[in-house]
């Protein structure tokens, strides 16, 4: 860089161009601080979308924004839908892809999920299956002796020939009265998409190549 | 083990580190014998590709011994293998397409925000290349560990030195790729920017592939030299306005296809010329650190490319370049592809000819260090580019 920095004396010393760059570079990045700072779109526009109902997802609506109990994320992935709903449908997997599950155990129609909360601890919820079609749909909800309550749903469609099958997960968490459930669920929504959007990846992961990729180099990398 | 890790802004040292372990099922961990420095590697050395670490180990062209196999790998241990740079899964839609590079899965979740955010989805994951593509120990090292070892690597017949085959984990394939995507029709001429390792890989593979003529473009005598010893006539730069010589070479019609094998970190600005002129104010940008690429080659070629013609990139861009010349682009027609290389795609038909001693992958090689002198290598690389042309290391040595 130095060099290139000499050469650049060297040949544009008393050239304009040089200015002239610098102002480039600063518009540039006033440019970019500009924005990043504005809001994607101002209120009007969200008004005027109101008008019009586009096919995206309605849980993508720039209205809903700024409540985030529930979270969404489609992935599309590369396996027929049979295998895909046998996996999902037995709870006690989720812990391989599900960063916030610490354990699942299965009682039946009834299963106890483990979440990690903070500072080491965990919260429980008891969950139950409140609609099961078969290749096509699952959705739970947690009872209410549960320490969080959490309710979701996960369809799996069909996409175009050869791809695989569209996967629809929609989760919700709700504060719960206790103080650690609130704290579990400060976690969940600090960051509630990134989660999601993580989670979902590695069920991809996992249902294509068959093991969530990791770069750790030994087993006890963090 | 020792391996090369990155300390800060040409700063790499040759450190202890933990061996690596099998982790998951497909692993494979592999005991290096012979290692490159790229050109991509020199980005990473100037700075310019965010989210290097202090402590990454840094190398994706690497080869060697099978030691340790996972359950699900179906490496055997003691086999020699050249390791592609691009990790790849083998099961998504893209490994399915062959377009290995833009593999779903092998980038970590975890990392995948970084150029989710950057480019709109995420890249792939490539060995040593930074978290963008996952934060992989690279292969500048004693040992790697190589995650989809049933897909990657290819294994290599014992009679082939390592320094025969050692450049299909990368510059080979990415120069073959680079005039693949340049669909070259015979007659063709070909104008290549660059006579790095990439570029030389590309003026032997564009003639293989029915080139007329390879027209290639630098600015160091010896580089030229060995562009010339593979075919191409040579343009220097500094000796000589690129775009006009090319339109002259060519009767006014310019190149059919021209090839950026330079990529973001493009020398010169000579201010007479005003696809080069520019490439000052992105140096500018680039050295305060703003996600600048620099694009002097790229513009220059956008320029000389004839109407109707094709730009295919093998070099590596990062972030945001200015004042593109996109009204060329679009009004002359030009087709343009790019992208890391799909090193998997072209493997078997490589070594192939590698056997048939059809390629010379070795002429390129000026310096064999042991790895304990990775960092001079560096140094010499980027600053020495005339004479140090390749550097290959040998880890244990
Ligand atoms: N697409 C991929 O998968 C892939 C793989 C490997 C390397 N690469 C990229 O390819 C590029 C070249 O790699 P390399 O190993 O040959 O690097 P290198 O640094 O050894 O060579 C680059 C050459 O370009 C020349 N050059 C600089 N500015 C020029 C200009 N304006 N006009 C003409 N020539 C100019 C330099 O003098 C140098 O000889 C790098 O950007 C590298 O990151 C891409
Ligand atoms: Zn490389
Ligand atoms: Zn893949």
């Amino acid at each position: 860089m130095l060099k290139q920095y000499e050469h650049w004396q060297r040949t544009g010393r008393n050239d304009p161009l040089p200015r002239f760059a610098l102002f480039a570079a600063a518009g540039t990045a006033i440019a970019l601080l500009a924005f990043a700072a504005k809001p994607l779109l101002t209120s009007s526009s969200a008004e005027r979308r109101r008008e019009f109902d586009d096919d995206a997802p309605r849980r993508l609506s720039r209205e809903g924004e700024g409540s985030p109990a529930f979270v969404g994320k489609s992935v599309l992935i590369n396996r027929p839908r049979a295998e895909l709903y046998d996996f999902w449908r037995d709870f006690k997997y989720l812990p391989r892809f599900m960063e916030n599950i610490r354990a699942v155990e299965v009682n039946g129609d009834v299963s106890t999920w483990t979440f990690a909360a903070p500072a080491g601890q965990t919260v429980t919820a008891e969950v139950e299956v409140i609609e099961d079609r078969r290749n096509e749909r699952i959705a739970w909800k947690s009872t209410p002796q549960s320490q969080i309550a959490t309710k979701g749903a996960i369809d799996f469609r069909d996409a175009s020939a050869g791809r695989g099958t569209y996967v629809d997960a929609l989760v919700e968490y709700t504060p719960p009265a206790c103080a650690v459930g609130r704290a579990v669920a400060d976690l969940f929504r600090r960051e509630p998409h990134v989660q999601a959007r993580h989670d979902m990846k590695r069920f991809k992961m996992l249902m294509e190549a068959g093991e969530v990729s990791t770069s750790r180099r030994t087993r006890h990398d963090s | 083990m020792r391996a090369l890790t990155y300390h800060g802004t040409k700063d790499v040292r040759v450190d202890t580190v933990a061996d690596p372990e099998i982790i998951n099922p497909r692993d494979a961990v592999i005991k290096v014998t012979s290692t490159a420095i790229c050109g991509s590697d020199l980005h990473l050395y100037d700075g310019v590709i965010p989210g290097t670490l202090s402590g990454d180990i840094l190398g994706h062209e690497f080869m060697g011994e099978v030691v340790e196999v996972g359950q699900k790998s179906t490496l055997k241990k003691g086999q020699r293998v050249v390791v592609p740079f691009t990790i790849s899964c083998g099961k998504c839609y893209f490994c399915e397409k062959q377009q290995f590079s833009a593999c779903d899965n092998a980038n970590p979740a975890e990392k995948q925000d970084m150029t989710e955010q950057l480019y709109g989805h995420a890249v792939g994951g490539l060995f040593g290349y930074s978290h963008l593509t996952g934060g992989f120990s690279g292969g500048q090292a004693e040992y790697v560990r190589v995650p989809y070892s049933d897909v990657g690597p290819i294994v290599v017949p014992d009679h082939l030195e390592d320094d025969k085959v050692l450049f299909l984990s990368d510059i080979l394939p990415t120069g073959w790729m680079a005039a693949d995507n340049a669909d070259i029709e015979n007659g063709d001429t070909v104008a290549i920017w660059g006579c790095g390792p990439v570029g030389l890989f590309c003026i032997q593979s564009a003639l293989r592939m029915g080139a007329e003529r390879v027209i290639a473009i630098d600015h160091y005598p010896r580089r030229l030299e060995l562009a010339r010893q593979a075919g191409a006539e040579v343009i220097d730069f500094k000796q000589t306005n690129v775009t006009e010589a090319l339109m002259e070479m060519t009767g006014g019609i310019g190149p059919d296809a021209v090839i950026d094998a330079v990529g973001m970190e493009s020398h010169g600005f000579s201010l007479g010329d005003q696809a080069q002129a520019f490439n000052l104010a992105d140096t500018i940008k680039q050295t305060v650190g703003i996600g600048a690429d620099r694009g002097g080659a790229l513009r220059e070629a956008i320029f000389a490319c004839r109407k109707g013609g094709r730009l295919s990139m093998p070099g590596v861009y990062g972030g945001f370049l200015d004042k593109f010349p996109l009204g060329a682009l679009m009004e002359k027609g030009i087709q343009v592809k790019t992208g890391q290389t799909h090193v998997q795609r072209y493997l078997k038909e490589l070594l192939q000819l590698i056997k048939e001693q059809k390629i010379d992958t070795t002429f390129m090689i000026s310096h064999r260090l042991p790895l304990e002198e990775a960092p001079r290598g560096y140094k010499n690389f980027k600053d020495n580019q005339n004479d140090w042309t390749k550097v290959v290391l040998k880890p244990g040595v």
